[in-house]
């Protein structure tokens, strides 16, 4: 059996790496998604209102977990073979779009009636209406439970180790199936975790806060 | 498109889905159930609780809130029994849900204690109701409209972060899906059905709570 030295210390620690670049290529994408996701949910027609409140649905009712497998076996139907990484990316993204786009509908819907009539009056067109008048207006709105839903998004990575991508969770595992040192080692991975989020939380709480008096 | 698709074998393997389902539902019912009591003891600790007892609780929150489900349940299955707790991998998962959704449980609690308001009991005291009628139109049952929309989504969260109790090897749904597998090797029709399953159990519930919020909890329309 291997002792737990610093070179496996280093090994699980370096593996942070990986959960970081995947809930960042997971936000990225979730926001290109959730962003279109949003603008269906919010436009005049109403089949797409519905189908993306569906799309809305399905990833809020059903394990992310399950998301990630078939995330993962999916992609073989059509004969491509994906590794775990493009899986866990895909399906991460997928689930983002969902909660980001059901989070920014809510930060477009805050934005007053008597901006989307100026903005009508002013006879903008879709684009410069939302890029120009709405979206500005509902960022603010939207910073903080976005910043909330990445902390989400972070612990989800873990998940990732359960269709085989090594970062920081799966990187525990391993070191665990060689040294058996699961106090320490979950210990260790749950502080490091807790570094990355809490900060995250900790500004999500205090912006919210900050809007919460703003309004008043 | 080549693949052929072959559902027979998860079919015939129902009656094992259907027993992972109740496992779920039984496993998710229970860890909310005390869950409950742990949020309920959390919530008066911090609002009646010594500096100590509520730092101690803020402490369990953040720690909570901040880090993985799958890594707390590791901690609880793998890492306890070298402190000398042993637990069988269903009562791992209980405690890590229960652990988990306490601490979720606990702000919804405090919100709704918050939300009672002392001068309505005052007024319902100079109306000349009784203390018992007080109790229960005027503080319980706003308190309970509060908490009622997030408590019900929690559990239906819960419900589904319980899928990952597989991976200590719960008996519960997913971990059904994944003996499923590994005898049919049919991985997509598997886990299509399981997340159809899972799906399911949300739209009952979602229906379920509304309709129970809409029967119980309407709100008096000015």
């Amino acid at each position: 059996m291997r002792q737990l030295g610093p070179n496996e210390i280093i090994f699980i620690l370096a593996a942070v790496r990986w959960t970081l670049l995947l809930s960042l290529v997971a936000f990225i994408g979730g926001s290109v998604g959730g962003l279109l996701v949003a603008l269906g949910r919010t436009s005049e027609f109403k089949w797409l209102r519905l189908m993306m409140a569906g799309y809305i649905k399905v990833f809020q009712g059903t394990p992310l977990l399950m998301q990630l497998f078939l995330a993962f076996f999916v992609p073989g139907l059509f004969g491509w073979s994906v590794d775990p990484w493009t899986a866990a990316a895909l399906g991460l993204s997928l689930h983002a779009s969902a909660f980001l786009g059901e989070i920014w509908r809510g930060s477009i819907e805050t934005v007053p009636p008597g901006q989307w009539e100026a903005a009508k009056s002013l006879a903008l067109r879709y684009v410069p209406k939302m890029t120009l008048v709405i979206i500005p207006q509902a960022v603010r709105i939207a910073i903080p439970p976005t910043i909330g839903f990445m902390v989400q998004l972070i612990k989800g990575t873990s998940l990732a180790s359960i269709i085989g991508f090594v970062e920081l969770t799966r990187a525990a595992q391993v070191i665990n199936n060689a040294t058996f040192r699961p106090f320490t080692i979950f210990a260790l991975v749950a502080l490091v975790y807790f570094l990355v989020c809490w900060p995250l939380s900790a500004y999500s709480k205090a912006m919210e806060r900050k809007l919460l008096v703003a309004s008043r | 498109m080549s693949y052929e698709f072959e559902f027979s074998d998860v079919f015939a393997a129902w009656p094992e889905l259907l027993q992972g389902l109740a496992n779920s539902l039984v496993l998710s019912g229970l860890a909310m159930a005390i869950g409950l009591v742990v949020a309920i003891s959390g919530a008066l600790g911090q609002m009646l609780g010594s500096k100590a007892v509520r730092g101690l609780i803020n402490g369990y929150i953040e720690l909570i809130r901040n880090t993985p489900f799958l890594v707390q349940i590791f901690l609880i299955f793998f890492g306890l029994p070298v402190i000398g707790i042993r637990l069988s991998s269903n009562t791992a998962a209980l405690v890590a849900l229960v652990v988990n959704v306490g601490a979720y449980g606990i702000e919804i609690i405090r919100a709704g204690i918050e939300s009672i308001q002392k001068g309505q009991v005052e007024a319902g005291k100079s109306l000349g109701l009784r203390p018992l009628q007080i109790f229960r139109l005027i503080i319980l049952k706003p308190a309970i409209q509060a908490i009622y929309p997030s408590l019900t989504s929690q559990f239906i969260l819960l419900m589904l972060n319980s899928s990952v109790c597989s991976a200590i090897a719960a008996n519960e749904l997913t971990a059904v899906a994944g003996e499923i597998q590994s005898r049919t090797f049919r991985s997509f029709e598997v886990y299509f059905v399981v997340t159809c399953i899972y799906f399911g159990m949300s739209i009952f519930f979602w229906t379920a709570f509304a309709a129970i919020e809409h029967t119980f909890l309407r709100k008096p329309t000015r």
